[in-house]
């Protein structure tokens, strides 16, 4: 039995479970407003049905998705990603991003790019990319350059610094607009971080020390609450860790 | 006689375009029937009813992105990085309020006087950049020797005979 999704916001749901976003007193005569069904659900014609666990999510005016804890990441287009360069074969590189397959990234697609000038990237280097193809049937395609052609700071980076995986929901808590994690961790001291939505993150501060620290703590921002937080960031900030 | 003659012409024949001029209406309708059957004939179509195209009202979305309204994904702090930290204001600034007052700011920054020197000096630095090199020669002498001499346009002398 269909029930409306609204009276589900915040509330967790499990894979299988299906909704109707058309509530039944509104009838066939009232137009119903368009909805946007994002991340763990689907659509099967006027129903919605629900294919991962997690928490239901409401955004105004009529924006849903299941927030869900995972570590596998599944290409989506549009989503800045790190990459790690696996290999070069013609005129595309090979793109490891965490996904079910490597992606493809062409030589034409980095700002400045032509036949000629190829752009100087070896194997092993970081790409800050995103996709401008991917879905479930095909191999997904990564690009450096916006619709314009810029770089927007996409490329090839990470000269120094430290790569390390974390879950994609601290992931994109890292990433939320004023993200308490974030905004705790730049009164410490000067640092560079390149978050991508796969669960890499890269991070880069003028030691290795602190690099490092940087990373310890990020890591351990997975399971902390906000008071465990800022008392293990104050200790940090007084230096005696 | 001669209409008897004309009837035992095949219809081949007869539907070539030399042939129409002399056919009367009856005979012509007749082929265009016959033409338009074998058509039909070849025209192969499906047996189902039509497709009604419904209003979708569910719109899918992959990524996270949009929904959270998730920042960009390069971060600096504390002028560890300054272009990042420039990249950071222009990407994240579509988010934000606080941005925009300070792109505001920017655009007042010159003042329109100034704009307006500026101008006059690209105006003539442009104006000799395209000229071409004899009145480039004119316009830079023309200004040592205070704009006085002002060469008359070269026309075409026509030779006495």
């Amino acid at each position: 039995m269909p029930v409306s999704f609204r009276e589900k916001v915040d509330e967790v749901l499990l894979p299988g479970d299906v909704f109707s976003l058309r509530l039944p007193e509104f009838g066939s005569d009232v137009k119903a407003e368009k909805a946007v069904c994002g991340p763990g659900l689907r659509r099967n014609g006027d129903q919605v049905l629900v294919c991962k666990s997690g928490v239901l999510r409401h955004k105004a005016p009529n924006v849903y998705w299941i927030d869900s804890q995972q570590k596998r990441y599944v290409p989506a287009k549009g989503e800045r990603v790190i990459g790690i360069i696996t290999a070069r074969s013609g005129d595309v590189f090979k793109v490891d991003v965490g996904g079910s397959e490597p992606a493809s990234l062409s030589f034409l697609a980095f700002e400045g790019a032509t036949k000629r000038n190829r752009p100087n990237v070896q194997v092993g280097d970081l790409v800050y990319a995103h996709f401008i193809i991917a879905n479930k049937d095909m191999e997904p395609e990564l690009a450096c350059i916006d619709s314009c052609g810029h770089a927007n700071g996409m490329g090839v980076f990470g000269e120094g610094g430290l790569m390390f995986r974390l879950s994609l929901g601290l992931v994109r808590r890292l990433l939320a607009p004023q993200s308490m994690i974030v905004k705790d961790l730049e009164k410490l001291f000067p640092f560079e971080m390149v978050v991508g939505l796969n669960g890499r993150v890269w991070v880069k501060a003028k030691s290795i020390q602190q690099t490092l620290i940087v990373t310890n703590l990020l890591e351990s921002c997975e399971n902390m609450t906000a008071q465990q937080r800022q008392t293990l960031f104050q200790r940090v900030a007084e230096g005696n860790l | 006689m001669a209409k008897d003659g004309a009837a035992k012409l095949s219809k081949n024949l007869l539907r070539m375009k030399f042939m129409q001029r002399g056919l009367d209406d009856e005979v012509k309708k007749q082929l265009e029937e016959e033409e338009k059957r074998v058509i039909s004939d070849d025209h192969w179509y499906l047996d189902l009813p039509e497709l009604k195209a419904k209003e979708n009202y569910i719109i899918e979305e992959k990524s996270f992105v949009p929904c959270e309204d998730l920042v960009y994904g390069r971060m600096s702090f504390k002028g560890f990085n300054p272009e990042v930290e420039k990249l950071m204001l222009v990407m994240n600034s579509g988010s934000r309020n606080e941005e925009e007052e300070d792109v505001g700011k920017m655009e007042s920054d010159i003042t329109d006087e100034e704009m307006a020197r500026r101008y006059e000096s690209l105006v003539s630095s442009m104006k000799r950049t395209m000229s071409k090199k004899r009145e480039r020669s004119t316009l830079e002498g023309g200004r040592t020797q205070n704009n006085h001499t002002t060469r008359a346009k070269k026309v075409f002398l026509k030779p006495q005979d």
